[in-house]
């Protein structure tokens, strides 16, 4: 069962992170808390011609918060922000919905998946995500 | 000397396995187990006098009033209160000084009244009183503790003047297991025209408190941390105190004469508790008061020293392992809150999970604490009557575990 929650790529993610650092001049940033546990991560994007040119992350938290930033970080990178905020949704309903969805998942992702079977950590491997789009939105906003 | 072995066997859960192993449950501070004489007494009560109290013309009605006041009387007595009256039922501990800061705090504190607390309080002696401080333009102020977890005094001193109204402090942190000086600070309190309330929650149940030692003007507490059932606590204050209180709820049972327009209020105790009360849970509160008599708080107090000793003798050996709070076990009560290496106390728990081993994790509803001790949570092992040098050991063997995963190392 604990190897459900740590797979061995979740804690490569959380180990060795290639997305946890600061990011200089950000376009985009937004930062969140998990009330519950008091995990705060702060996610930076760049964007250069409509598209994420690089999203970092820097966090105080769990394994599964900091790993679920990183493989985002990674997803995310070159995508346009509607296709961004796509994806975002899209795992929403990839750590909520019971059904099994029809389309395959990344290895990296599917290993996050399986903390469905924490539901206390669900929220702790959303927080990036929705913390991310949250920003996006409010960039979309202003421009 | 508490026999655990024999005592446990009073605690049904401790024969189920989580996991398909004895569970080991080691988070007391958050809630405690309870007996089976307190599960049979709620069953009792539903089975065999069910029925509305102070009101009932019939006899079960005058058996369940009976015993909710013959409740209230061992509560009494249990904290060394002559004046059972002095005791109000209320849901919990916060609900209790959510009382105090509504009626006592609207009525007596202004603008630039003053009330001091301490860097160490849960949220439930915080909260209601920075919600006062809106209402009112009141100012709070915070006793700072140090490095160890222990107050600082000559702040303490320095804090409370005569602007103070009232000091509130946590008598046993729920996170560092510090026992506050609240003789000392109740002192300090009244020698400057203030007034004193005690957060018991974590200290009613584990030190034997009594009111008179304490010196204290109000002491807030619950049942479900004392080995009795949820959805039940009490405030205790000194009766003229009460009685210049204004009342709290309004509604039935609380009052003494209603017209239309104007109501005069009960006497103590009842003037603070509007509406059918929460009877089955106020009573059994009573049978779990009984068994904790029967074992003696004093033995109760030497078996968490023991034990906590041992727990930090034991975590205190691994290199990895961060403590806080006092290392001194007179100075605390039966908490032991640690860090493993950077490993973020979730993950902690979720590995020990694996094994039975229940423990909180995160900031304990203590964030200005967390904040203070520059962690984003801690992990935290609480001890009571029912636990065991064996659960300290799986606790130690669960840690290597989360090594196993997480890779930091032990010398």
């Amino acid at each position: 069962m604990l190897n459900d929650l740590y797979r061995e790529v979740i804690l490569q993610h959380y180990q060795s992170p290639r997305n946890r650092r600061p990011l200089d001049n950000p376009d985009l940033e937004g930062s969140a808390q998990n009330p519950l546990c008091g995990d705060e991560i702060t996610i930076f994007a760049s964007v250069a011609e409509g598209l994420l040119a690089d999203v970092a992350f820097q966090a105080r938290g769990c394994s599964i918060s900091q790993a679920s930033a990183d493989i985002m970080a990674d997803a995310l990178r070159g995508k346009t922000l509607p296709e961004a905020l796509g994806a975002i949704s899209e795992f929403e309903h990839l750590m909520q919905d019971d059904e099994p969805g029809d389309v395959e998942h990344p290895e990296d992702l599917q290993a996050l998946r399986s903390v469905r079977r924490f539901p206390v950590r669900v929220k702790c491997a959303l927080l990036p995500w929705v913390t991310l789009g949250e920003a996006i939105d409010r960039y979309r906003a202003d421009q | 000397m508490i026999e655990t072995k024999t005592l446990r066997e009073d605690f049904p859960i401790f024969s189920r396995l989580v996991h398909g192993k004895p569970l080991v449950y080691l988070d007391s501070a958050a809630t405690s187990q309870k007996p089976q004489s307190v599960i049979q007494a709620l069953e009792d009560y539903y089975r065999g006098y069910n029925a509305n109290i102070h009101r009932g013309i019939y006899t079960i009605a005058e058996e369940a009033t009976q015993a909710y006041e013959g409740s209230r009387h061992k509560i009494a007595q249990f904290i060394g209160a002559q004046d059972s009256a002095t005791v109000i039922f209320t849901r919990n501990t916060t609900e209790a000084i959510n009382l105090v800061a509504y009626t006592w705090g609207q009525a007596n504190v202004g603008p630039g009244d003053e009330i001091v607390l301490t860097e160490m309080e849960h949220h439930s002696n915080l909260i209601p009183w920075i919600m006062l401080a809106e209402r009112t333009g009141a100012v709070l102020k915070h006793i700072p503790f140090d490095s160890d977890g222990i107050l600082d005094m000559d702040e303490a001193r320095r804090l409370i003047t005569d602007r103070t109204k009232l000091v509130s402090v946590v008598h046993m942190s729920n996170v560092l297991g510090t026992i506050n000086p609240v003789r000392e600070l109740a002192d300090l309190a009244h020698a400057h025209g203030a007034l004193m309330l005690v957060d018991g929650a974590q200290s009613v149940p584990h030190l034997g408190v009594t009111v008179d030692e304490i010196d204290c003007d109000f002491l807030a507490f619950s049942s479900h941390k004392m080995l009795g059932p949820t959805g039940v606590g009490a405030l205790w204050a000194r009766r003229e105190i009460l009685e210049a209180m204004p009342p709290f709820l309004g509604g039935g049972e609380m009052i003494a004469q209603v017209s239309l327009n104007h109501a005069t209020y009960n006497d103590l105790p009842w003037k603070f508790e509007a509406g059918t009360p929460n009877i089955a849970d106020a009573i059994v509160w009573g049978t779990a008061i009984d068994y904790l008599n029967q074992v003696g708080m004093p033995n109760v107090r030497q078996h968490e020293i023991e034990l906590t000793e041992y727990a930090v003798d034991r975590l205190g050996e691994e290199v990895d392992v961060q403590l806080y709070g006092p290392r001194d076990v007179r100075k605390k009560g039966g908490v032991v809150a640690f860090n493993l290496g950077d490993v973020h106390s979730h993950d902690v728990a979720a590995v020990l999970d694996a094994d039975a081993i229940c423990i909180r994790v995160g900031h304990h509803c203590c964030q200005p604490l967390m904040r203070k001790l520059d962690v984003a949570g801690t992990a935290r092992a609480s001890f009571y009557i029912y636990n065991t040098r064996e659960d300290v050991d799986r606790l130690v063997d669960g840690l290597e575990k989360v090594r196993g995963i997480f890779g930091t190392a032990s010398a």
